[in-house]
């Protein structure tokens, strides 16, 4: 189910300006890795490539490759919609659909793939898909209540639930947790190293901590000055980066030194 | 312990700081308030006082002979048998026009095109009807043989069918041409709003472009549509000069959407017959504007309360 991404050579653009420039890196199923690095370096532009997210912005485009297991995601005949069927995201702030209920929320995407589904096999997925997002307790009462009541936390997994419910291959995560106290912080952070048994995880984040805790890889986006874009610096195993990076820009970054 | 209650009796007592600007801002905002409960206390007892002697008169003494349900009930079944219809063509109309202009048009497209519907809402209502009279009614008589001969066994297209096409269909055709830019303007500021969260969701869990329409933008803007289409719903009902000109009435109650007797509406009617009346016939044309008063309220509430019974799952949380 988990699948490997392979990038090449990858330029993203909004309209004429180059945001990100020539990415390269290789993610492998079944492992976290995380996306570090300052603001504007466009860490969050190269995770919606992924899923073809990036291009919903009118004008935005990506010049490169994207492989996920062998196949180019950029490719001619390459339908985006099924792509991000594929690749699940999660956002930075939690997107429930206001307008549905906790239990319509979780098989949205279901709903999507047009495949009829009996009720006893729709409750069951529900059950299972907020059980993964550690939520099933929390809500198992109140499935037909709007998804919007829940605590900041807990919609964020539920997102999450709705994301995995269509078992997609991929989990992207946007900051899944800027917008949350430590303790759903940590709800999140365990949840994401229970999930990577199952899906390969890319996550972006602002905490370093975080990226320490939650990841097996981490890559290292820096920036050389506004209106430049952003690049890859260096991607290795979260220890050596966190220790010792082969780049001086990743230390000061990881260290807290800027400039 | 005694000095806490005294101290705390005494914040009750105390008023609140209050600036002079917040003071006079307050003030003119409850004045414009109650102004606007006055001149619709104001309205309604007009209405009421008016229609009184109507109300009380002997049944042979009104318009028509027969009373004033009689005289009025033809009025009010025009009145919402034409709104309904322009409201049912109007509707899905302005939301596709809606979601068009803000989810499938070039940014240029669709400014030219807003821009053109907002006119349309500019042209005087008699413009409209002139415009059914000379033009939509004489065109519609084609249409509504076709109508008569393939679709006459439904009660709507029985017939005959009007050799001048002043018929009910083409009065409802031009409200809902009317109503089009109101409903269209409503529908396109809410489908505008929707929050590009939501809308990412639905592209992110692998929608196409209509099904996260489907999944975002319709239920956030179904409450909007609902005001919106109620807005057109308030302006067909209330229509006078539009409906004077194009429709040929004769007062009878008809599904038949197509033939030459057809049911007036209430605006109308008061329109065409208030220059040449006097006494109880005035009360009665007032009587049966106290009548769209009360239909207008009631459609409003009604919209209300469609609005709020949906309130929780709105998306304004």
């Amino acid at each position: 189910m988990a699948k490997s991404i392979d990038v090449a050579n990858l330029d993203i653009y909004y309209g004429s300006f180059l945001a990100v420039h020539d990415v390269t890196m290789t993610i492998k199923p079944q492992t976290v890795t995380a996306l570090i690095g300052p603001s504007g370096c466009g860490k969050s532009t190269f995770l919606r490539s992924i899923n073809r997210m990036h291009e919903v912005i009118p004008g935005a485009r990506v010049e490169g490759r994207i492989e996920l297991d062998g196949l180019n995601l950029y490719g001619p005949g390459v339908d985006p919609v099924a792509v991000r069927r594929q690749i699940g995201m999660v956002f930075q702030r939690p997107n429930p659909f206001p307008t549905m209920s906790i239990y319509d929320n979780v098989i949205a995407g279901m709903r999507l793939n047009n495949k009829k589904m009996k009720k006893a096999a729709l409750d069951d997925l529900v059950e299972r898909s907020l059980r993964g997002a550690n939520l099933w307790n929390e809500v198992k009462d109140r499935l037909e209540k709007p998804g919007s009541g829940l605590s900041g936390g807990q919609q964020q997994r539920l997102c999450i639930a709705r994301a995995i419910a269509v078992q997609p291959d991929v989990l992207l995560m946007d900051e899944p947790c800027s917008a949350l106290d430590p303790i759903s912080t940590l709800a999140i952070e365990d949840l994401i190293n229970e999930l990577k048994n199952d899906y390969t995880i890319v996550i972006v984040t602002h905490n370093m901590q975080q990226a320490a805790r939650v990841s097996d890889f981490t890559g290292f986006f820096n920036i050389e000055g506004t209106g430049k874009p952003g690049k890859l610096v260096e991607m290795d195993d979260t220890k050596t980066i966190f220790s010792q990076p082969a780049q001086q820009a990743t230390e000061d970054y990881v260290s807290g030194r800027f400039g | 312990m005694s000095t806490t209650t005294d101290l705390k009796a005494e914040q009750r007592a105390a008023k609140p700081v209050l600036q002079l600007g917040d003071r006079i801002f307050s003030g003119s905002a409850k004045g414009a308030g109650i102004l606007i409960l006055v001149v619709l206390a104001g309205v309604a007892i007009f209405l009421f006082s008016e229609a009184f002697p109507a109300l009380v008169a002997p049944a042979s003494e009104i318009r028509g002979g027969n009373g004033l349900v009689a005289y009025i009930w033809p009025l009010v079944f025009g009145t919402l048998l034409s709104a309904m219809i322009a409201l049912a063509v109007a509707t899905p109309l302005a939301v596709a026009v809606a979601l068009f202009i803000t989810h499938y048009a070039p940014r240029r497209v669709a400014q030219g095109l807003g821009y053109l519907v907002d006119l349309l809402a500019a042209v005087p209502s008699i413009v409209y009807g002139l415009w059914g009279f000379a033009v939509l009614a004489p065109a519609s008589v084609g249409f509504s043989t076709w109508l008569n001969d393939y679709l006459g066994w439904i009660p709507l297209f029985a017939g005959p069918v009007s050799v001048t096409g002043r018929t009910i269909l083409v009065a409802s055709l031009v409200l809902a041409v009317m109503i089009l830019p109101i409903v269209t303007a409503v529908a396109r500021e809410v489908f505008l709003q929707t929050p590009k969260l939501h809308e990412e969701a639905a592209l992110a869990l692998g929608a196409t472009r209509w099904e996260m329409i489907r999944m975002s933008v319709l239920p956030f803007g179904r409450s909007g549509i609902i005001s919106g289409a109620m807005l057109g719903l308030g302006r067909a009902l209330g229509e006078t000069m539009a409906v004077a000109t194009v429709l040929s009435v004769s007062g009878v109650v008809t599904f038949n959407l197509i033939s030459s007797s057809n049911p007036s509406t209430i605006a109308a009617d008061i329109a065409l017959q208030f220059p040449e009346s006097t006494g109880l016939a005035v009360n009665t044309l007032v009587t049966s504007g106290l009548v769209l008063f009360a239909i207008t309220l009631g459609v409003n509430m009604l919209a209300r309360y469609i609005i709020n019974r949906r309130r929780e799952f709105s998306g304004a949380n």
